[in-house]
């Protein structure tokens, strides 16, 4: 552990949470093991929801209300206590990178296609009817764009994103949350005496109270699977890897590489989200490559930590506390004594 | 892990939507964008333009008005809680989009005819979490907090200048306040057989650590200051109890603000600069209130004066705070916000008054401007918190400002 003495830590880069947090550095006896995280690749998330599933299944997470939002396919809404995985859904009217969205099906015959049954045919004269015309660049495209289904979905399984300055850890008034030797932040349910000042602390409406139980719950990053060398549930679950667990070090090289790929072909939109150590929160123990603004995702743009003003808030609620006992003792000093008051003030 | 499992138990029935903590209900306040598609006021918008509407067949697309005339207003309508999916290429501009009330909101009141980007959000779902705080529990723990707090140093003051009814109400008012205080902070918790994990450890990075120790000093000495005073008895223990609770009162009052100002809630982080003054102004309100009402025109010269500069500080630091917020300051004028903090203006005026021009000749003025003053820092207080709870509901409060931020740094 490197010395705390000197320096910020309520905000900033932070090379080593855990080992600031007492546990052994690197190198030294009882040295703990590197900092882990997820990357959430979205670009080839599927919705699938199997994250929200394995995540339910393994950490036994109560159900929380099978209730249908009539927004889109997402059903649960958003992060929360009994939710620690959540897929968004978004619709869009926008093409995705240069897929050919626009390829014109107004002269497809699908009640002919249908007779031919499932099987692709072999091709008889040349012409592969299963295959759409190609863009009608010859003038037929005159319909004003009725016909272009330019769609895409976005799909984006979010997480307890393991701050690296962690607000709801730092306001925990019992010490419930605790930061792990793998630099996760975890509550501990035995402590918690559900005060639920964690909940509006957290910049990304993460953590929240379960109803008719009072504690907060949030995501462990299944603190006992990594334990046991195991990787989280919903990283095993994902079919797609878009979900992506290693060593936050080696997770954001990778996601340089992968983000640079999908610009090169052409998908301008693609952007990381909370990898930078130097933002706000001292970079996400859980960062993203998303393929929109963060907030079209219900991610803030540009959170801060709230506890890098605490300093400015404790000297202000100061200032204002002198200003109270200062103010009074002036105002009985004006006074004077009850019975010998100064002319000027009593009537 | 094995605690969380073990409380899951009564945990399987939180789907029910009926408990008070309970937070998302679908439809309720969110609207319904099936219907906003079904009505046609959602568009489809291509590289070429706008196609037109096509009832039940449109994309959902929607919290911008696209249909510039097709459609009967998407950009109110469908701001009910279609996600606004827009790409931010152009100036920002209006901040439509906005969820429920149906009333926009923005730089700009008028509708533009080329539609400007939009600040987006998740289908108006809000980015934070509310916290499942009860409005009488925290609203009264910050007032009965800065009651005891700002009363401790009236009392030692009357006591001091020779005003002994005065200052034993006020001791008395101060044990009993801080105690209800307390009662109010531990109902409020989820699991109140733990309140004494407030004390597991002393942490300076939360408020809320930092004012349960506070409490747990402040609380035994004010008792202490009252039982003495009411008693009769060890002069010599009542008067250093009655210093010593005068000395940590102002932080008691303080404090508060820090615990509200330390979250992610736009209405209260912004103005954590102001808030602690709103709140120790508040306090004198309510402490000098407490001294009219409870002692005779004789003695309550200090409180009138207190009643006046409480309410200006009061008020100022109020004004100041809604000129830091900008767009979030909405909160504190409109919803219920706005209707706690006129209440609060109202009658901090009525009292400020009344204790200036009538309470120093009429026992019963005095008692009514003493209670409208209470009142007074109670409602700034409800008002304060039902401003923060707003503003952590609109996704708006906290997209647009930080948005606002990461523009103004990358234009730089």
């Amino acid at each position: 552990m490197s010395s705390l003495i000197g320096r910020n830590l309520l905000a900033g880069a932070e090379k080593d949470p855990a080992g600031d947090a007492g546990h052994g550095a690197p190198g030294a006896p009882g040295e703990h093991p590197p900092r882990v995280g997820f990357f959430t690749d979205t670009s080839v998330c599927i919705g699938c929801k199997a994250c929200e599933v394995a995540c339910k299944e393994w950490n036994a997470i109560p159900e929380d209300g099978l209730d249908l939002t009539g927004m889109s396919y997402d059903n649960s809404g958003g992060l929360g206590a009994s939710t620690w995985r959540h897929v968004a859904f978004i619709e869009q009217s926008k093409p995705l990178g240069q897929a050919h969205a626009d390829v014109g099906h107004g002269d497809m015959d699908v009640l002919a296609l249908a007779a031919q049954g499932s099987g692709t045919h072999p091709v008889e004269d040349g012409s592969a009817a299963n295959t759409p015309a190609a863009p009608a660049a010859d003038g037929t495209d005159g319909d004003g764009g009725q016909d272009r289904g330019e769609l895409r979905w976005l799909m984006s399984s979010d997480v307890c994103k393991h701050c690296t300055h962690a607000a709801c850890l730092d306001v925990c008034p019992t010490g419930s949350l605790f930061r792990t030797e793998f630099g996760t932040v975890v509550v501990q349910e035995d402590i918690c005496n559900g005060c639920g000042y964690c909940v509006p602390a957290c910049p990304y409406g993460v953590i929240e109270q379960r109803p008719h139980d009072g504690r907060a719950f949030k995501c462990t990053m299944c603190y006992d699977r990594l334990g046991a060398g195991q990787e989280p549930a919903c990283a095993k679950a994902c079919p797609t890897e878009s979900i992506q667990f290693g060593p936050l070090d080696e997770l954001r090289v990778r996601a340089q590489e992968r983000v640079d790929q999908l610009r090169e072909a052409g998908v301008s939109d693609a952007r990381l989200y909370g990898h930078d150590p130097e933002d706000g929160v001292g970079g996400d123990g859980a960062f993203f490559l998303l393929l929109d603004e963060p907030e079209v995702y219900g991610l803030p743009p540009d959170p801060v930590v709230t506890t890098r003003d605490l300093p400015g808030m404790w000297r202000h609620a100061g200032a204002a506390a002198l200003t109270l006992l200062g103010g009074l003792a002036a105002v009985f000093a004006a006074h004077g004594r009850n019975g010998a008051p100064v002319r000027g003030f009593r009537r | 892990m094995s605690g969380e499992t073990g409380g899951s138990g009564d945990g399987r029935t939180s789907g029910d939507g009926q408990g008070r903590r309970s937070g998302y209900k679908p439809g309720q306040v969110y609207g319904n964008p099936a219907e906003e598609r079904e009505s046609g006021s959602v568009a489809d918008v291509t590289k070429e333009g706008q196609s037109d509407v096509r009832p039940g067949r449109a994309a959902l697309v929607g919290g911008q008005d696209l249909t510039d005339g097709h459609g009967d207003g998407a950009g109110d309508r469908g701001a009910t809680g279609v996600a606004a999916i827009t790409g931010r290429s152009k100036p920002k501009g209006t901040a439509k989009g906005r969820h429920r009330g149906g009333r926009r909101r923005g730089r700009k009141g008028e509708r533009t005819v080329v539609p400007e980007a939009e600040f987006t959000s998740y289908y108006g779902r809000p980015v934070l979490n509310q916290p499942a705080w009860q409005p009488l529990n925290i609203a009264g723990y910050f007032f009965l907090g800065g009651l005891a707090g700002a009363g401790s140093v009236l009392a030692a003051g009357a006591e001091l200048t020779g005003r002994p009814v005065m200052a034993r109400a006020l001791k008395t008012s101060s044990a009993l306040a801080v105690a209800g205080s307390a009662a109010a902070l531990i109902h409020d918790l989820g699991r109140p057989g733990r309140f004494v994990n407030m004390l597991r450890v002393f942490k300076p990075t939360s408020p809320m650590s930092v004012g349960s120790w506070v409490l747990a000093v402040y609380g035994p000495v004010s008792g202490a200051a009252a039982l003495c005073a009411l008693g009769g008895r060890l002069p010599r223990v009542g008067r250093a109890a009655t210093a010593g609770a005068a000395l940590i009162g102002p932080a008691v009052a303080a404090y508060t603000a820090v615990l509200a100002a330390d979250t992610a809630v736009p209405g209260w982080h912004d103005g954590y600069r102001e808030l602690p003054f709103v709140f120790v102004g508040s306090a004198a309100t309510a402490a000098s209130g407490m001294a009219l009402a409870m002692s005779p025109t004789a003695e309550n010269g200090p409180a009138r004066s207190v009643a006046l500069a409480g309410t200006a500080l009061e008020n100022a630091a109020m004004k100041a705070m809604e000129r830091r917020l900008g767009l979030v300051a909405e909160v504190y004028r409109s919803g219920p916000g706005g209707r706690w903090m006129r209440a609060a203006e109202a009658l901090s005026a009525a009292g400020a008054a009344g204790a200036a021009l009538l309470a120093g000749r009429s026992r019963v003025a005095a008692g009514a401007s003493g209670l409208a003053l209470l009142a007074a820092s109670a409602c700034t207080r409800l008002g304060v918190f039902h401003a923060g709870m707003e503003s952590s509901k609109d996704p708006n409060y906290t997209v647009i400002p930080q948005r606002e931020r990461l523009d103004a740094a990358s234009g730089s």
